[in-house]
């Protein structure tokens, strides 16, 4: 019997998904370094639920790197970046005003300053993109979003460490109040977007999703300007948890990917009217990364709303009260879930679905403001 | 036969996938309620907001408490329903599927499916034979073959646990209906529907509440609180139950060593923390513990939690002024905050009913004061400093009470013990309303040069003082002839219009004065009569002074302008006491402070279940999204293959899925075939 090894049926492993290359075991050995520096200069204070999430959030660095690539230059620039603004500070919070990288890059505030400049401009590229058919514009726009989005994350990374400059007992994780969390929120929409981006190989639905995080911008630049918001507040007791570091972004992870879904929509609705069709990607594409953003969505608000579940039975003596959050919270939950089922068991398209999404920002953003804003009850962190 | 079908119907009805999805919808829409109608308030405030009419109705409907009313639970137990339906209904046949391979599929359905393909074969089967089933075991596919009539069968299957991801999601639901259930006490409420446990809805003391409305500590689950003031000890709690409360009784008893309270640099709260002992009544088990927000204890299973804190019946000393005797002198009351008391003025006989001692007030400065610094270079560096300024300040120890006449009018006091600055003069502040619903007014006595206030009350004794006024409006006149404002002539005059002043000031004040210009003085002439009248007040009030500090054997003090102030501070606050509704001002001097911690204490059993639940709906939730199932069919006879491709999902991964195989099926053939 005559075996020819040069003909194989070609289907490779590649076909499940996860394959591990040389560079992400350079990565994963970089990531572990840190977290060894880390460890044996921060591990004695920590308590043990706290040094759990660092081993965590290493693995979740090391795997979500592996699963998108591109993510691990951004994080590894981002860190770097945020390392250097902290050797620029030299224990000193006043430096901020005199050393001039930290005044013009790289202080927090300086960072959600160029966030926000650089997210309006790839809103403003992406648009220009769409209505003269550039690549070109496409592309620099694309830049301008990962630029932007690496703004987000180093202004979260110094200011983390800025807080613990103010004083070591008002040091925390900066996702505490309304304006910490709508830079995570940009943060990650804008992360969400170029993953999708890059998977499907269509950089025009980003016209569509910049606005919503512009929008986020717009509010993040009225609340620090009018309201004095970004200012570091020490945390009341009730948010003095290690839950906090895990319950908050696993939430916004669900609120972005909504958002980004609802837009999404918005497009989905336009191509069905046949307008702009020619410029954006295809109905059924939208339709898809719409789904694709809902149900990884609907996976981290279920995980968030645990959470929450559970740091309430610890701090509010029940994990579930009826309180207008967590109820806004089950409702949305409940949006989503309707909205699944009459996708994958219905086997719904179009329309229909594309509104229910656009509506489901209503909900999804009256739970995350509108509670805040209009009711009362024990989870009013940002109250405006 | 025919209530045979009935069931039937409703069987189809409560398992479908259309009242599934409405009652999810339904579920929502009533959870939104809630949340817009405040839950759980005093009956009569609901009434203020919505008018005596309408707040029955929604009383009705049960509105005041939705989530825990019975068409609310009827909704969450119609949920719980339809899925258990749901999964019973579909249970055995997705058993069947994760466990088939479809290996008996026939040709035309095959050729029926979407993703299909046909390839003529010639050559040697066995190596192709062995390369598919080596290339679809190698990509994870459990494969059977199967030597069927019409030829060979390779049927294929991926990723069954979605379907596990389906059954793990939907039983959650159940688990977390039971847990729900269970916390909710289901046996409490059938003692409440059965009349056999009764909320108390009057205010006794704890020991006195009677049988009905007391709970064993064996009760199955509860959630209720209690203040413990330091040193006091409680073995029972209480659980609020509509309008009414229960006494549960606790197989412990808890005591409060110490309450703590931290603030942070800027005067925000840090730690809230009770150090308290548990005593196991069985055992006689001691427990040393620090209980804090995010840090409770568990006691057979009862978590204990830092709830709330308060005062817990502190020792104050009240320095009593009378404000319209100037023959009485200050007393000294000593007694208890959150504590009622009889209490005389005069004849007059008051009840005093002292509520919370505050030993500090944190209070958030004016916005205003804290503007951003000017021009756009300032607002930059303002919007680039992530430091915050302080902002607040420390208005010092506060006592609140209320003073009751026979008639049962009630007013309600809150006096500061300490100075408080205000436009550069230092006062002591004392607030007064008649409603609990307003705003207090405030009253500032005015501090002396020793930032006491007895030279006021010095003063105020002298201007009310009949028996000092001709003495007073003497030297009045002496002062005024020096200065030559009047004639000798007119001196007598002078001094009966400084005595009728004074009289007038000491009837009610400045708005005694203004009642007579508005009655006696035609509207022309009012405002020079005015100015005249306060020229002699403030003239007598200064003589006044002078005077008060003579009977007291001080030293003669020029009046100067921090003196002129003070005089002029003194006059509206005599004027102010003629509305603050008491003869009396209790001057906080002196306090021993007792603090009260607000703990909560809950017994859950279904916690476990709920989070066993949570566990499975996260697994659920990414085993269905996340895990593609699919499956393969390869049929293969000596002339011809088919191959069809099916996924639970029909989207773009499907179709790469597809090509890859069909391409590499088609590479294998044409080896084979070119062996051959």
């Amino acid at each position: 019997m005559q075996q020819d090894s040069s003909t194989t049926l070609d289907v490779g492993v590649e076909a499940q998904g996860w394959s591990i290359r040389a560079s992400d075991i350079v990565f994963g050995l970089l990531v572990l370094v840190v977290m060894v520096l880390a460890w044996q200069k921060l591990g004695t204070k920590m308590d043990y639920y706290e040094q759990a999430i660092l081993l965590g959030s290493g693995i979740a660095v090391v795997a979500f790197g592996c699963f998108w690539r591109p993510a691990r230059q951004f994080m590894v620039v981002c860190g770097l970046l945020a390392l250097g603004a902290t050797q620029l500070y030299q224990g000193d919070l006043a430096r901020a005003g005199q050393v001039f990288w930290l005044k013009y890059l790289l202080a927090s505030q300086s960072a959600v300053m160029w966030m926000c400049v650089l997210f309006v401009l790839a809103t403003l590229l992406y648009w220009l993109g769409l209505a003269t058919r550039s690549a070109t514009a496409d592309l620099v726009g694309t830049g301008l979003t990962w630029s932007a989005a690496a703004a987000a994350l180093v202004a979260k990374l110094v200011r983390w460490y800025e807080s613990y400059l103010i004083g070591a007992d008002v040091g925390h994780i900066p996702v505490s109040n309304l304006y910490e969390v709508f830079i995570l929120f940009c943060l990650i929409t804008a992360l969400m977007y170029l993953y999708y981006e890059q998977k499907f190989a269509t950089r025009r639905m980003g016209a569509f999703v910049l606005p919503i995080i512009t929008a986020a911008v717009g509010f993040i630049l009225w609340y620090s300007f009018d309201r004095r918001a970004h200012e570091i507040q020490p945390l009341i007791p009730a948010l003095q948890s290690w839950w906090m570091k895990i319950h908050v972004p696993a939430n916004f992870v669900g609120y972005g990917a909504f958002s980004l879904a609802a837009m999404l929509g918005v497009a989905q609705l336009l191509v069905s009217r046949g307008i702009l069709a020619s410029r954006l990607p295809s109905y059924d594409l939208l339709g898809e990364v719409m789904y694709r953003a809902i149900a990884v969505g609907f996976l981290f608000f279920t995980i968030a709303t645990v959470l929450g579940a559970m740091w309430a039975a610890d701090a509010w003596g029940g994990y579930w009260s009826w309180d207008p959050k967590e109820t806004w919270a089950l409702i949305v939950w409940l949006n989503y879930a309707v909205w699944l089922h009459l996708r994958l068991v219905k086997g719904w398209r179009g329309n229909v679905l594309a509104w229910w999404a656009v509506l489901g920002l209503l909900v999804t953003t009256f739970a995350f403001l509108g509670v805040n804003m209009f009711l009362s009850g024990l989870h009013s962190y940002g109250t405006l | 036969m025919r209530r045979h079908s009935v069931l039937r119907v409703l069987y189809e009805l409560l398992s479908s996938m259309r009242f599934a999805i409405s009652l999810l919808v339904v579920l929502a829409i009533a959870s939104i309620i809630g949340t817009v109608l405040k839950q759980n308030e005093p009956y009569s405030n609901y009434v203020f907001e919505l008018g005596p009419f309408w707040a029955v109705f929604f009383e009705i409907l049960g509105l005041y408490d939705v989530y825990h009313s019975t068409w609310f639970l009827f909704i969450l137990g119609f949920v719980v329903v339809s899925t258990a339906f749901c999964i019973y209904r579909h249970l055995p046949g997705i058993l069947r599927d994760m466990r088939s391979y479809r290996d008996s599929a026939s040709l035309k359905s095959l050729r029926a499916m979407a993703h299909h393909a046909e390839f003529p074969v010639s050559g040697a089967m066995e190596p192709i034979k062995a390369r598919i089933l080596a290339s679809l075991q190698g990509s994870g596919y459990q494969v059977k073959v199967l030597q069927r009539e019409d030829g060979l069968m390779f049927a294929a299957k991926r990723g069954s646990k979605h379907k596990l991801g389906y059954l793990l999601a939907h039983s959650s639901i159940v688990l977390c209906g039971l847990g729900f259930m269970l916390d909710g006490n289901p046996v409490l409420r059938w003692q409440q529907l059965f009349g056999t446990k009764v909320a108390e809805t009057r205010d006794l003391p704890q020991s006195k509440i009677p049988a009905a409305s007391r709970l064993a500590p064996n009760n199955l689950a509860f959630r209720g609180n209690v203040t413990v003031p330091t040193n006091a000890e409680v073995d029972v709690i209480f659980i609020n139950s509509g309008s009414g409360y229960f006494v549960q009784e606790l197989p412990f008893s808890i005591k409060l060593n110490k309450f703590q309270v931290e603030h942070y640099s800027t005067g925000q709260p840090k730690l809230f923390a009770s150090d308290i002992t548990v005593t196991e009544k069985a055992t006689g088990k001691l427990t040393k513990a620090t209980v804090s927000v995010n840090h409770p204890l568990v006691v057979n299973g009862i978590a204990i939690y830092q709830a709330s804190f308060g005062d817990g019946g502190s020792k104050l000393e009240l320095m009593a002024w009378n404000l319209f005797d100037p023959a009485a002198r200050p007393h000294l009351v000593n007694t208890t905050s959150l504590n009622s008391q009889p209490y005389q003025i005069g004849k007059d006989k008051y009840t005093l009913e002292l509520g919370e001692f505050r030993p500090f007030n944190i209070e958030t400065m004016d916005e205003a004061k804290a503007v951003n610094k000017e021009g756009i270079t300032g607002i930059l560096a303002d919007v680039r400093s992530v430091k915050a300024e302080r902002r607040t300040r420390n208005m010092g120890p506060s006592i609140q009470f209320k003073l009751r006449d026979t008639q049962g009018q009630a007013r309600e006091f809150l006096n500061y013990m300490s100075p408080a600055q205000l436009d550069g003069r230092f006062y002591l502040l004392s607030g007064v309303r008649t409603e609990v619903a307003q705003p207090f007014g405030f009253v500032r006595w005015p501090l002396d040069e020793s930032m006491k206030i007895d030279g006021f009350m010095r003063l105020r004794a002298v201007m009310l003082d009949a028996a000092a006024y001709p003495e007073i409006a003497r030297r009045a006149g002496v002062k005024a002839r020096a200065g030559g404002a009047i004639s000798a002539s007119s001196a007598a005059d002078f001094e009966r219009s400084v005595v009728w002043v004074l009289q007038r000031f000491a009837e009610g004040g400045f708005a005694e004065l203004d009642r007579f210009l508005k009655a006696k003085v035609p509207e022309d002439k009012r405002k020079t009569v005015a100015e005249t009248y306060i020229k002699i007040l403030q003239g007598a009030a200064a003589e006044a002074l002078a005077l008060a500090d003579e009977r007291a054997e001080l030293p003669f003090r020029p009046l100067d302008e921090d003196r002129s102030r003070f005089l002029m501070d003194g006059l509206v606050a005599i004027s102010a006491s003629f509305d603050y509704g008491v003869p009396v001002y209790l001057q906080p001097v002196g306090f021993e402070e007792v603090k009260a911690s607000g703990l909560q204490l809950t017994r859950e059993p279904g916690k476990s279940l709920i989070y066993l639940a949570a566990l499975m709906m996260i697994c659920g939730v990414f085993c269905m999204f996340y895990i593609r199932e699919s499956r393969i069919w390869l049929h293969l006879t000596t002339e011809r293959a088919l191959l069809a491709i099916s996924s639970n999902r029909r989207n773009s991964e499907l179709d790469r899925e597809f090509e890859k195989y069909r391409t590499g099926l088609a590479k294998v053939l044409d080896a084979a075939s070119a062996q051959e």
